[in-house]
């Protein structure tokens, strides 16, 4: 009997996409415990309010909310917080603010001259190079394409959307920026730079967070191509 | 507590309470997620004659710095309770009671949050009782519960809570105010529905072996049931139909889970190519 209710809990998490809250069980040892889940006496559980995926024998849960805790490797736009006379202060929207010592400027910046590239409230474009078991988080702008950002805004959603937003491949992007001919980079910690006429921008901005409000919603691409079709009309 | 005399008969011949409720009965519960727009993750819960809103921020940089963690996250629990909640005004500002219940909801948090993945940063859970009517620390461990998920916090399970106790002789779950006040015994209780974990349990009054016994098996199978209203409120708030185009947004979502940082990626190079 016992054999029977664990093939139908682990069936019902083969078809997947179902919501799953923290304690839920999600499969016996069929699988491996990915992000969002946990291990107990052999049996998998859900840690977070989230959507079950599996891949590759790994079980997931894709969470719906939470803080952006920061990764090797992930591309960020972050706000410089404070200047010391070797390093920068960045905000990457996540509990752990990020220094940015000069070497890993994309200059070369003397001791004591930081303030003359960077100042409090720049915006960049950076990458998290190294995060330690305390999560001592180091920021990188030396590779290729991170820089300053100079002009333009930022919108900041919840970073877990921030995937809905980019779409499949980059195609919910990818919309935004043909029909508004906007410049947008997003960055993994939920801020979102925009550069372009000012029109253009808003439209951007307002799409976005359509997505993020609605990124769980039935036909959202159809609805995001129609709100860009009747900005440019309004405009044309 | 403890028993003061009263005339109001708390129990009829029927066996019936006061309010007309059985002695195993709850009060009415309602609980919505998702309340609020600043927090990271909220709650409003109504439990009969209680009114509680619950807001959830973090893990953040944990300020004051001493109270830091460097191998762990700090779970800041604050119960308040409106000025205007009791019939005679309460004093504003932390009192000894609301910073004992501050600090066993914290203690119940701590338990079954994995603090370990966020070191060095606090969260912090904010419970403000807008209107008291007995039973309020389960009402705030309830709604707080709903608010550490909604606000994406990973944990071993949601926390459920509810109070039995003793009045007039006979065992009675979910204490109202009159019964509170002129019963003989009241006591909240906290657990992990999954494992059935107490991590919170309280006791004013007294109870023979007995009594508690039954008292508890009483407020866990309450706790059982809150489980079920909690996990409700949240698939509620973020239901997911089957619909096809829905899965599809969702296998977007996976997908891009491992890989992350090339679609950024591919997503910037776009933008250098336009620029």
């Amino acid at each position: 009997m016992n054999e029977e209710t664990d093939n139908v809990s682990a069936s019902e998490v083969s078809t997947g996409r179902e919501l799953v809250l923290p304690g839920d069980m999600l499969s016996d040892s069929k699988y491996k415990a990915g992000s969002g889940t946990y291990l107990e006496n052999g049996k998998i559980f859900a840690s977070q309010l989230g959507i079950v995926s599996v891949r590759s024998n790994f079980i997931n849960v894709v969470p719906l909310a939470g803080r952006f805790i920061p990764k090797v490797g992930d591309q960020v736009i972050g706000i410089i917080m404070d200047v010391g006379p070797s390093n920068w202060l960045i905000d990457i929207n996540s509990p752990y603010p990020a220094p940015m010592h000069i070497n890993e400027a994309p200059w070369k910046v003397e001791f004591g001259d930081t303030g003359r590239y960077l100042t409090v409230g720049d915006l960049i474009l950076g990458k998290i190079f190294m995060v330690d078991e305390v999560k001592h988080v180091q920021v990188t702008m030396r590779s290729h394409g991170l820089r300053k950002l100079q002009g333009g805004q930022v919108v900041e959603i919840s970073h877990s959307k921030v995937p809905r937003v980019i779409g499949r491949n980059g195609s919910m992007i990818q919309m935004i920026k043909n029909s508004t001919g906007c410049r947008i980079i997003v960055g993994q910690n939920g801020r979102i730079w925009l550069d372009g006429e000012m029109e253009a921008i808003s439209t951007a901005v307002t799409a976005i967070q359509m997505i993020e409000r609605e990124a769980q919603t039935i036909g959202l691409t159809d609805k995001l191509r129609e709100l860009l079709e009747s900005a440019n009309k309004k405009k044309g | 507590m403890g028993g003061a005399k009263t005339d109001i008969k708390l129990i009829d011949e029927n066996g019936l309470r006061f309010d007309g409720r059985k002695p195993d009965e709850l009060r009415p519960i309602r609980i919505e997620a998702n309340v609020l727009k600043r927090a990271d993750g909220s709650a409003y819960l109504e439990w009969g004659g209680n009114k509680v809103i619950a807001a959830v921020y973090g893990p953040r940089e944990c300020h004051p710095r001493h109270m830091q963690d460097p191998l762990r996250a700090v779970v800041q629990a604050k119960y308040n309770m409106a000025s205007f909640s009791v019939s005679d005004r309460k004093r504003p500002g932390p009192d000894r009671r609301s910073q004992e219940i501050s600090k066993i909801i914290s203690e119940a948090f701590e338990h079954v949050i994995f603090t370990h993945l966020f070191p060095r940063t606090s969260i912090d859970v904010y419970m403000e009782v807008l209107q008291a009517d007995a039973g309020t620390r389960c009402a705030a461990l309830t709604a707080a519960s709903v608010a550490l998920a909604d606000a994406g916090i990973p944990m071993r399970d949601l926390v459920s809570s509810c109070a039995a106790g003793k009045v007039q002789d006979t065992i009675v779950l979910d204490l109202r105010k009159e019964e509170d006040n002129f019963g003989e015994a009241d006591m909240p209780l906290g657990i992990v529905p999954r494992t059935g974990e107490i991590v919170l349990l309280q006791m004013d009054g007294d109870l023979t072996l007995e009594e508690f016994n039954k008292t508890m098996s009483l407020a866990t199978e309450a706790c059982h049931k809150i489980y079920e209203l909690q996990k409700d409120a949240l698939r509620r708030k973020y239901g997911v139909t089957d619909d096809e185009d829905v899965q599809e947004s969702v296998d977007a979502v996976a997908e891009s889970v491992p890989d992350r940082q090339e679609e950024a990626e591919e997503a910037f190079e776009d933008e250098q190519e336009e620029s």
